[in-house]
């Protein structure tokens, strides 16, 4: 019942989408499949959110270790998900677009949630500042191959790279900074993506194998 | 002065900034509403107040970056959790469910036979939420096996197709082009991006790059000879992607710290 029932659904489904494909009638099925996928991710976050409570819940109510930012989790989860749910400030009301101009929401979108997203990110910069400071350096004729490889991408996007090489005669273009950047873009690195990509569609149908037939099981938890 | 005391004064310094800084931006409000130019006013403020606490964790990890991320993490659960909702089950669920729950929500009802199949995921989406219940959490696994497997399934022919089948035949591309002889070739020969010895050289990197790439990721056979070879001129092909993708990110991530200072020195104190 607790294995055998989720191998049965998963081969079952897997099989019906694969053999989907072939019959013409039957080729909505893809659609229809994804389309339930995507209700059952809404879940999903219905059951992160869930979880959300309850973790931060229990550090309130023991009075762990920095339950006081346990509270602002708690504050700012409750006050997006009541002001989106019930559309707050929508002009059109319930029927009104969500992320609608001057809702509520959209103003906790606008001035909170995208703010701290991409000031996150932006920090990222610094730290890939430091990163490449360590691994950019020239050990060995790898290193050294991914270092110029980004250096010409760097330098081709910006206008230091067209000030530098705007001097090169046309006759040797491919040579300008941002005409060498467009060149590693569309070949070399063009070259290594399909590869990977190649390398990538065969893990992933191997496994999707793996799955339809049972042979991997790590999907069920340790027990079974 | 204990460390205690000092982040006291610091926390009473920026509670008198926010102050000041939300009592400024209401005055210099655009609208003819006094309500919408203080809440505008205390959105910017606030806004700047998170970015600021965000960017304080370069010096080290501090109370008002613990604050900021505690409220990134609920912010966000709630924005996706929101998002999730009126997109997917009201825009997709409900229109294909219910007559009456469709125009509770206004979206227009889709009247379809089979319209009771709706109804699977949301038995699955239940069944996924008995996680929350350690007693019945097992069965939760039903509809983890019901999204694997569609997965697995919409997966295993579309990377057969979009990913193996369509990217090696995109790599199998003319190696001679433009071809009308040695003679032109070699009286035309120039490093002209548009030119013809730099579609032809782009064309060889790319075929041979893939074969490389290729080699490499062939553990079956000890890299050693023309095999070693070729797994070496892969690894060089793999470098440059890398390093492409590197210079991507790190250029993203600096247009994205652009985007706030840009906020920090233009919407907030109107320099830029």
């Amino acid at each position: 019942m607790k294995h055998q029932i989720p191998m049965l659904i998963l081969s079952a489904v897997g099989t019906l989408l694969v053999v989907s494909v072939f019959v013409p009638s039957a080729q909505h099925w893809g659609e229809d499949a994804t389309l339930y996928f995507d209700i059952i991710a809404v879940f999903a976050f219905f059951l992160g959110g869930g979880n959300l409570i309850r973790v931060h819940t229990e550090k309130v109510s023991h009075k762990s270790a920095g339950w006081i930012y346990s509270v602002v989790t708690l504050l700012g989860f409750g006050i997006m998900l009541v002001t989106g749910l019930f559309k707050i400030g929508n002009p059109n009301g319930i029927a009104g677009d969500l992320s609608k101009s001057g809702s509520y929401f959209q103003l906790l979108f606008q001035y909170v949630m995208s703010p701290l997203n991409s000031t996150m990110y932006a920090l990222l910069a610094f730290y890939v500042a430091s990163a490449s400071y360590r691994a950019f350096r020239a050990k060995n004729t790898e290193a050294t191959i991914l270092l110029v490889a980004a250096f010409v991408i760097l330098l081709g996007r910006t206008a230091l790279g067209v000030l530098l090489t705007n001097w090169i005669p046309a006759q040797l273009s491919v040579l300008q900074i941002p005409n060498l950047a467009i060149w590693i873009m569309n070949a070399p690195n063009l070259a290594g993506q399909r590869a990977i990509m190649i390398g990538i569609s065969l893990g992933v149908i191997s496994m999707s194998l793996r799955l339809l037939l049972g042979i991997e099981r790590t999907y069920l938890g340790g027990d079974s | 002065m204990t460390s205690k005391t000092a982040m006291r004064i610091l926390m009473a310094i920026v509670a008198l900034i926010f102050l000041f800084s939300w009592i400024i931006k209401s005055g210099s409000g655009v609208s003819d509403s006094t309500f919408t130019n203080v809440r505008d006013g205390f959105l910017i403020t606030f806004a700047v107040f998170l970015t600021l606490s965000i960017f304080s964790f370069l010096y080290h990890d501090n109370p008002f970056y613990k604050f900021a991320e505690s409220l990134y993490v609920g912010i966000s659960a709630g924005y996706w959790m929101c998002y999730g909702f009126w997109s997917t089950v009201v825009g997709n669920f409900v229109p294909r469910a219910s007559r009456s729950l469709s125009e509770f929500f206004h979206v227009p009802y889709q009247e379809r036979a089979d319209h009771i199949l709706i109804y699977i995921p949301i038995i699955f989406g239940l069944i996924l939420l008995t996680r929350l219940l350690p007693r019945i959490g097992w069965l939760s696994r039903w509809s983890l096996a019901f999204i694997i497997g569609t997965t697995a399934g919409l997966n295993l022919t579309r990377y057969l197709r979009s990913d193996f089948i369509s990217q090696v035949s995109n790599s199998f591309i003319p190696l001679f082009v433009d071809w009308k002889g040695a003679g032109d070739f070699i009286n035309h020969i120039s490093l002209a991006a548009d030119g013809q010895f730099i579609a032809i050289l782009s064309n060889w990197v790319i075929f041979v790059g893939v074969m490389c790439g290729l080699v490499y990721f062939f553990f079956s056979k000890e890299h050693k000879g023309t095999f070693g070879v070729a797994s070496r001129i892969g690894i060089w092909i793999l470098m440059i992607t890398f390093g492409a993708s590197f210079g991507y990110t790190v250029m993203g991530r600096i247009s994205l710290l652009v985007g706030r200072i840009t906020f920090l020195f233009g919407d907030w104190l109107n320099i830029l």
